[in-house]
Parts: C-alpha cells; structure tokens; sequence
C-alpha cells in the first residue's frame, strides 16, 4: 500500500467537485436503498393506491359529484396519487434515518466530509425520487380506471416536488427527532396518516361545512392535494398560485428548521 | 512540526457523568499511540469528538493542524476511524459498501485502492456476499476496511481486536504495523495490554475522563521499579520470610522488591537460613501490573 495522503488544501474547485461528489453518493446510496426492496417500497404503494380507487370509486361513484363536471373516480385519482407520494416521500427519509441511528450504521455518514446541508439536500432528494417514483406507477395503473387529461402539467410536476420535497424534509426531522422505531411509528399514525388523509383527498371541501372547511385550510397538505388535483383537472378549492404559496413557504419553514437542528447537532452530533 | 492529533482541555458530560474531565495530549506523526483504560474512561467518546461524532463542551482538537469543529472537511478527510461497536448496513455487499464509503469522501473512481484494501484485509473472497452474511470477525474486517479507503494519514482504531480470534487479531496488528511503517499514525484502544506493551510507542492511561498517565510505553514499565523475584530453594522457606511471601506455585516463592537494590539482601537471607538457591528469576512488571496499579492510584 502507499503512504499517507497529502494534507496540502486543494483548490477550492476540486474542494467543491469533491463536496458535490459526496452528496451524489450519498443521494445514490439513499436511492439504492429502496430501490433494492421497491416491491414494498414503491409497488406495495402503487398497489394500495389502487386499492382505494377501486373500493372508494365502486361506492361512491355516481352519488357523488365534484365540481359539477367531473365523475367521483376522475376527482378521486390525483388525490390518491398525491397521497401516495407524500407519505412515501416521508416513508423513505424517515426510516432511512431511523435505521441508521438504530443499528449505528448512521456513523458511516457522519464521518466523512459532508456538510449540513449536503446531508439534508441527499436524503430530501431521494425521498422525492421515491415519491415521484411511488407517484408515476399510481398514476399507471389507475388511468385505465379514470381516463384523465392533464390539463397543466407543469402546476402538476411543480406540485408533486415541492410536496414530496416538504415530506422529504419532515421525514429527515422526524427521523433525527425520533430515537426509537416506536417514535417515528407515532409520527406517521398521527401526524401524517390523519393530515394526509384530512387534506381533501377523498373530497372536496366545498362539500364541507363552513367549520370544516376553514380547518382544512390549516392543513399545508390540503394545498398539494389541491394544487396537483389542478394540474389535472384545472379545477381546484384554492387558486393554484396561492397554494403554491403556502406549500412552499412550508416547506422553506419546515428545512429551515430542520437544516437548524442539524446544524446543531441535534441527536446526531451529541 | 504540526502534531497529528493535538487535544487541549477537552471536557464532556453527558448528564451527571463527566466522560471527559480536561483531556490535553498531542499524538505525533507516524507514532502509535495507545490510549488505555477501564471501561468508562472516556476513550470512545475523545475519539467521538475527535472524529466529529459529539461536540466537546470545552476545549478544542485538531487533526494534523485542522481544528474538527470549524474545519471539519479538512479534519476528516484526514482522518480514519474504525468505531468500537460492530456495526454495518444490511442492504449492501462489502464491495458496495467499500465504494459507498469512499463517494462520501469525494473519490469517484477508487476501485483499483479498494481492491488493495480488500486484498490486504482477506476480504477479497467476500467482496460480493451481503453484510448481514458476515461473521463478525469479518464485519470488523470491514469496518477497518472502511476507515482506509480515502487513505487517511491519521487512523483511530476503537477497540479493533474486541471479539476477534487470536489469528485474526495477529493479522490485524500485523497489519496496523504495516500502516504505521507506511507513514500512517496509528491511535488504538485496547483492553488487550499485551498488545499495547508490545505496539504503542507512547500510551495514555485515563480513568474518569483523565489522564493519569502519559508517557512512553518504555517509561512506564520502566517507571515502576518493583522487581519480581522468584525462587526455588532446597528447603522450606524460614518463618520470617515466608511472611514477605506474595505467593508460592510448583515450589516457586514470589517476592516483591522495590528496586533492584533488594536482590542481595534477599539472597543474603536465604544463605543466612541456610537454604541454597535452586533457581531464580527476576521479572520487571509488564504493562498489565502497571495499569493496575496506576487505576488503583499507586505510583
Ligand atoms: N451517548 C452517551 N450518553 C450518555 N452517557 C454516555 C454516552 N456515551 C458515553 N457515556 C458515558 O461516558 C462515560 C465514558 O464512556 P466511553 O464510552 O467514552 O468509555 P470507554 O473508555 O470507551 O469505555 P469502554 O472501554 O467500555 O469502551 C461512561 O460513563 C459512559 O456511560
Ligand atoms: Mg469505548
């Protein structure tokens, strides 16, 4: 073997091509990660999602009609598939970190010369993979069940990032918050089950009562849903650019906080 | 000439317990330096702040100049860590494993090195097979395998024969030797203090969170002058020696002597009984004895 490596600082350009190599591998061993179990991790999903559809559109379609023009199914589908991607984009994040810390495997990352911000950017990144992956095969396999048009695919890609993205982030938070499989269980039970399935996924909230529907516009999620559903449909409870709004100055609140702990060190760095 | 790993008045607590009560000490380029003590010393977690695993509540540690905290990417990069407990990551095969360690520190193209490493620790038969498929011993192969693939010049070696068989344990010293003569600086901690007598060039001994000792390792055996001698005589030993007596094994009566200076008095006793001296021999206290007795306060 040959001797010890230099400790001269390199340019600042290989410093940064080095930097930007770390996150890469970190964002590919992330992708490896569920890519190597994608039949629980992305077609157990898919086929859930088509679950829904299926028993959801069979009872409810035809006594119920959203927006006046559209069939319960076509309302249903972008909504389901939304689901789908949030609470996978938080799925992947989450229990990555969890694993890590729990079997102490965490150490192999924390190691090397990655920043901060790398580490959050990697895990984000690949939790929107995910979601976009889990999204993609939903959106398959329950077209044939509700032919849809995309009405602006462009508010529907912008959606589906900037929410798997926000999921992505909760799933890094609470996977450095949590210290136990149990924690982050309860997280997902209460925390993003309820929101996810509250965020007008089923329904619209017009159809509401006025209480209601002011709660549910509490709920950030409700503005994906909604906002991707206007991707498809061009129709949505919230103008699209308000939704943007709110969905992504969530998300900025949501990393700031989590890049902050972080930073800190937080149950990571103790 | 910048010290590998300089430590200035590091302290650490985690709740009630003081895991590091004011730690300074510098190891030098291309030294082994053994850091030894019972368990709940403090090692594990200097080599955690060291390797930017905790954060120091005082105090300040750099690598070959770099200081860990505010400039972390220069300090890991040159730093190899192999931490004490056996862990590893399920989803990925050794070779994976290996390449994954070594992107994260920016090398894109590494195979050839890692290939070596693997070689060189005998893993190349297992380079394929899945981490959970390992044998613990082979598993710790890995993780030394892991800490050397941005070849470090500076390397940490957290109890790495912990749970190791004999061979594998000769191998792996053979081969941190080999680092050594290579340029590397080796830290290592170990409860085996054979192994530290015979590798370390310089050892520091903490007990609850501190340094009790640090010096060279020839130093501190030599440090504790007590002798010990043992001795076969033709005969039963007379009434006032026996009493001096530490312990007698197959015929063997084992004295303790403060300094070199009581070997003649001991063997004027003798004569003086009457009593003729079969066999004898003088042993110096190796490292274990004088760990014992520096833990137990003695110096
Ligand atoms: N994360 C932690 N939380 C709370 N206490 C800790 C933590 N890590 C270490 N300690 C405590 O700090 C003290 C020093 O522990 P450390 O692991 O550094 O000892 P060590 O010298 O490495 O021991 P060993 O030989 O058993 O590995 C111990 O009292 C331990 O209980
Ligand atoms: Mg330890």
């Amino acid at each position: 073997m040959s001797g010890a490596g230099g400790e001269s600082s390199r340019p600042a350009a290989a410093a940064r091509s080095a930097a930007l190599a770390g996150l890469a591998t970190l964002l590919y061993k992330e992708l490896l990660r569920f890519w190597k179990v994608a039949f629980q991790t992305v077609a157990a999903p898919i086929l859930t999602t088509l679950l829904y559809l299926l028993i959801f559109g069979h009872v409810l379609e035809g006594n119920v009609r959203v927006y006046d023009r559209l069939s319960y199914t076509a309302f249903l589908v972008p909504g389901l598939v939304m689901m789908s991607m949030l609470q996978n984009a938080f799925a992947n994040s989450s229990s990555s970190l969890i694993q890590s810390k729990v079997t102490g495997n965490i150490v192999f990352v924390l190691l090397p010369p990655l920043s901060y911000v790398e580490f959050f950017a990697a895990y984000v990144a690949a939790a929107v993979v995910r979601g976009l992956a889990v999204g993609a095969g939903a959106l398959a396999v329950t077209l044939p069940f509700a032919p849809l048009g995309v009405a602006h695919p462009l508010w529907a890609m912008l959606f589906a990032l900037v929410g798997t993205a926000t999921l992505g982030a909760m799933g890094v938070l609470a996977g450095i918050w949590a210290e136990k499989f149990d924690q982050l269980a309860g997280f997902q039970n209460f925390v993003i089950v309820p929101f996810t399935f509250l965020a007008g996924v089923f329904y619209s909230i017009h159809s509401l009562p006025a209480f209601w529907q002011q709660v549910s516009r509490f709920n950030p999620f409700f503005y994906m849903v909604d906002g991707f559903r206007y991707g498809f449909h061009g129709v949505s409870d919230v103008a699209p650019l308000a939704s943007l709004g709110v969905t992504g100055a969530f998300l900025a609140l949501l990393s700031a906080v989590t890049l902050a702990l972080l930073k800190s060190g937080y149950r990571l760095r103790q | 000439m910048t010290a590998a790993i300089e430590v200035r008045g590091v302290a650490k607590r985690y709740g009630a317990v003081q895991a590091l009560a004011g730690i300074d000490l510098e190891v030098r380029r291309g030294e082994i330096f053994g850091l030894l003590g019972p368990n709940g010393a403090g090692k594990t977690t200097l080599i955690s702040i060291l390797a930017g695993l905790a954060r120091a509540d005082a105090g300040a540690v750099r690598v070959l100049g770099h200081d860990v905290v505010a400039d972390y990417r220069a300090a890991r990069r040159l730093l190899g860590v192999v931490p004490q407990e056996l862990v590893f990551d399920p989803f990925f095969t050794v070779r994976e494993t290996l390449a994954l360690q070594s992107g994260y520190y920016g090398l894109r193209d590494n195979r050839a090195w890692i290939g070596e490493v693997m070689r060189n620790l005998d893993l190349t038969d297992k380079a394929d097979a899945n981490m959970r498929a390992l044998s613990g011993g082979m598993k710790r192969r890995v993780l030394v395998a892991q800490a050397l693939v941005h070849r470090p010049p500076v390397i940490v070696l957290d109890e790495p024969t912990a749970g190791v068989d004999v061979e594998l344990r000769q191998g792996l010293w053979q081969f941190v030797r080999r680092l050594n003569r290579e340029g590397h600086t080796i830290v290592l901690t170990t409860h085996y203090l054979d192994e530290a007598e015979q590798l370390c060039d310089r050892i520091a001994m903490l007990k609850g969170g501190r340094i009790v000792a640090l010096d060279t390792t020839a130093n501190l055996v030599r440090r504790h002058h007590a002798l010990y001698l043992r001795v076969r005589l033709d005969g039963p030993l007379p009434g006032e020696l026996a009493a001096r007596a530490l312990d007698a094994e197959g015929g063997m009566h084992t004295f303790r002597l403060e300094d070199g200076a009581g070997l003649e008095p001991m063997l004027a006793a003798f004569r003086r009984a009457g009593r003729r001296t079969l066999e004898v021999e003088v042993a110096r206290p190796d490292l274990e004895e004088v760990f014992v007795q520096i833990m137990r306060g003695e110096r």
